[in-house]
């Protein structure tokens, strides 16, 4: 093996030194589930009567249910007993020097104001970044509007109408292992709504509200676009998230009503691990999934770097006729991540068309699966799909895999697939090195340029983010 | 500036280089002929720094120190460059970017800031028109879709943009018409000065009426069988390889 595979290949072997953040927990229930412990969530939260029995619901559903094994990941069994459902929001940090400096490091490379890093790393922030900042402007300018952004929390108390109306609307709570689980124990999460006709102007970020409550392994988040609104919706951030619930099952439901639009787009970057063992990384179990109507548009992007397991596959359900749906994706899989990720698009109404673009990355040992669906129903004429699932393996101890599964119910519909697979090419690397190039900068060069589609469609300066991401994510595994 | 002694190179346990010996002083003009699979590509390889090839005996001095004791990327940074037979292709990293970030890169090893976008902007605007490059190439990923010819005219860019002491053309005039063979022959012209060296890989003496060389060298079967001036490039187009085959080694030019 020459030095420049071995260089590649340490990418695989990225470490993550530090240890977890030792964090104060108070108030949080003993592990186990039953009907209980789901009212007690329900009772904690101060909850309508409606919503505890939608939970309880939910409950009743999930045990008659088995976890799925379809998906190409391996992981040891999950005790659901031994998980605690509900813990209080956590103690903040006194100051930035009890975090982790190599989180700190990585901020910095990132490009981290020194009040967003405190956010971020879970230290109290003082009143100058909770009051005057960003945060409080951009709540006035949406009021203004009449667009609702909050947590879920508050939107249960504020707007339960509509959170009744659209809850369990795209993602029912029978719909999987999962998403069952996630209604009958959700903590909190985001609600959006965009009133009819109202073009969103800023774009709306969890990032905003990071600091305000702590969202949990079990986040719920609900977006609805009014007939010809326009959103779009910022998921995560760059820097590195740890947390100490290994489990993570969020439920994403997007609603867009005819001639609406959303966009949402994700950067995940969890701990994904031990880089010998694998163990402590973050299973992250998604269920995502947008309806659009007449004329409606969903379009997902997503950057996936972190995670020991991703098991995600945000969907469209093209029911409008005229409708589109759009799926973007770059999932990148080192040291022992695995990733089965991919999308559904199920075409309903007539003269639908979706698009895929989907960039796996492997390296090291991580094992990267795309898995995507595109059906096409009896009545909807002139369906349209391009799906195109491009692989690139670093090193030669990973592995790629694609399964697109192609259900045509209708003659009139036209499909397009494509599928490459490369290895990040010595020949490549060299040629870099020749003009002056480190290894390091060149794989990550290389890498970003294959991802070059995926982040034309994030918004400008989450795109710069993520770009960097890929960037630090490569530096310190090549160095 | 630079020399082999005694050179051998094997890959994968096959011996292609033989024992070669080469001296390369400031401003001069090499040319290297020979038969296909001679080793000529190898020799530039080596020079460049690629690992896969192995110097099983013999020494390479840059400006009198070992060469092999540099990776690729600091050879290229001191002022090494290889303008590729075969150039790569890297999808989505515009032609820009990457030419950027590798002078910002030689930059930073000889001490200099690096220029920002605007006055590097001005330097490639400037050096395309010295090689005639179409500026629509500056902006697509570096060679994807070039056409042969557009990615030879590329590499020599590249040389202009850099500005390195050695620059190695390995048959960078195979594929291009007779204009774009004169652009580019101007574009190492232009470049030519007491300091800068050259090492000109080609099959056609034609590209020698426009760069006229120092010396010319014969590469056969791993060795250097022939070295001369002009005259030789003239008598291997009449006659070809193979009445070296007999003919004794020269000593020297
Ligand atoms: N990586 C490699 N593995 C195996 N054999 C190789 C490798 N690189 C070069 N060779 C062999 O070494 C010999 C010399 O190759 P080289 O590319 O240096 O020739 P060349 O003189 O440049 O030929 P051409 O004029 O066709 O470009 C050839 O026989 C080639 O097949
Ligand atoms: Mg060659």
């Amino acid at each position: 093996m020459s030095e420049q595979t071995r260089i590649i290949e340490d990418f695989a072997t990225r470490e993550y030194e530090h240890g977890f953040v030792t964090e104060v927990e108070q108030e949080t229930f003993p592990p186990g589930l039953d009907e209980d412990v789901v009212r007690a969530i329900s009772a904690k939260k101060d909850e309508p009567g409606w919503m505890t029995d939608w939970r309880l619901k939910a409950y009743r559903h999930w045990l008659t249910m088995t976890e799925p094994r379809w998906p190409n990941v391996s992981y040891p069994a999950i005790d659901y007993q031994a998980i605690s459902y509900f813990a209080a929001p956590k103690k903040k940090l006194e100051s930035l020097d009890e975090v982790d400096p190599e989180i700190l490091a990585t901020y910095t490379k990132l490009g981290i104001p020194l009040d967003e890093q405190k956010a971020l790393a879970g230290v109290a922030v003082d009143a100058v970044f909770d009051s005057v900042s960003v945060a409080t402007t951009f709540k006035d300018k949406l009021a203004e509007l009449g667009v609702i952004f909050c947590s879920f929390s508050e939107a249960l108390r504020e707007h339960p109408d509509l959170v009744r109306k659209y809850l369990g609307s795209v993602v029912p709570i029978t719909d999987n292992f999962f998403a069952t689980l996630n209604s009958a124990v959700f903590s909190d999460g985001s609600f959006v709504y965009v009133p009819k006709g109202v073009r969103c102007p800023m774009e709306l970020s969890t990032y905003f509200r990071i600091n305000a409550e702590n969202t949990g392994q079990f986040e719920r988040t609900l977006i609805v676009a009014d007939e010809g609104a326009w959103v779009s919706y910022l998921e995560g951030c760059t820097a590195p998230m740890r947390d100490s619930n290994q489990l993570h099952a969020a439920v994403v439901e997007l609603v867009a009503l005819e001639g609406a639009t959303i966009k949402y787009s994700t950067v995940q970057n969890w701990y994904p691990g031990d880089r010998e063992t694998g163990a402590g990384g973050i299973y992250n179990f998604v269920t995502k999934r947008g309806l659009a109507e007449k004329r409606a548009k969903i379009s997902w992007t997503q950057v996936e770097t972190g995670s020991a397991i991703t098991w995600k596959y945000p969907s469209v359900i093209l029911k409008g006729d005229h409708s589109v749906g759009e799926f973007y994706s770059v999932a990148l899989t080192a040291g022992f991540q695995q990733a089965d990720t991919g999308t559904k698009m199920i075409h309903l109404g007539r003269n639908t068309s979706s698009t895929i673009i989907s960039k796996g990355i492997s390296a090291g040992r991580g094992q990267n699966t795309y898995r995507g669906q595109v059906k096409v129903a009896k009545k909807a004429d002139n369906a349209r799909n391009f799906s195109q699932c491009d692989s690139m393996l670093i090193g030669d101890r990973c592995g790629a895999h694609t399964f697109p599964y192609i259900e045509i119910g209708n003659p009139t519909a036209q499909m397009e697939h494509e599928a490459t697979t490369s290895k990040i090419g010595e020949d490549q690397v060299f040629y870099c090195n020749q003009r002056g190039i480190s290894t390091e900068d060149a794989v990550s060069m290389i890498v970003n340029g294959f991802c070059k589609e995926v982040f034309k469609e994030l918004p400008m300066e989450f795109a710069v983010e993520a770009q960097k991401l890929l960037g630090v994510s490569l530096e310190g595994s090549v160095g | 500036m630079l020399q082999l002694k005694n050179l051998h190179v094997s890959v994968d346990g096959t011996e292609i280089l033989k024992g070669i010996d080469l001296e390369i002083g400031p401003g001069e003009v090499h040319a290297i002929m020979g038969p296909n699979g001679s080793g000529k590509s190898t020799l530039a390889s080596v020079l460049a720094g690629r690992e896969e090839y192995e110097i099983t005996a013999g020494e390479i001095l840059y400006d009198g120190a070992d060469l092999t004791e540099l990776d690729a990327e600091t050879r290229a940074r001191e002022g090494i460059f290889l303008a590729f037979q075969y150039p790569v292709e890297i999808p989505g990293v515009s032609n820009t970017y990457f030419l950027r970030s590798a002078l910002n890169a030689i930059r930073a090893h000889r001490g200099e800031d690096p220029l920002d976008a605007i006055d590097f902007l001005e330097l490639v605007k400037d050096k395309a028109k010295l090689v005639r490059l179409d500026e629509k190439l500056l902006k697509r990923p570096v060679n994807e879709g070039f056409s042969g010819g557009e990615k030879k005219r590329n590499e020599i860019f590249h040389m202009a943009v850099l500005e390195p002491r050695l620059a190695i053309l390995d048959e960078t005039d195979s594929g291009l018409d007779i204009d774009a063979l004169k652009i580019v022959a101007d574009g190492v012209n232009a470049l030519r000065d007491t300091q800068r060296s050259f090492v000109v890989i080609t099959h056609y003496q034609r590209l020698l009426n426009y760069i006229v060389p120092d010396f010319v060298h014969v590469l056969k079967d791993g060795r250097i069988v022939r070295s001369g001036d002009r005259e030789l490039a003239l008598a291997l187009e009449d006659q070809g390889y193979e009445w070296l085959e007999t003919a004794p080694v020269a000593a020297g030019a």
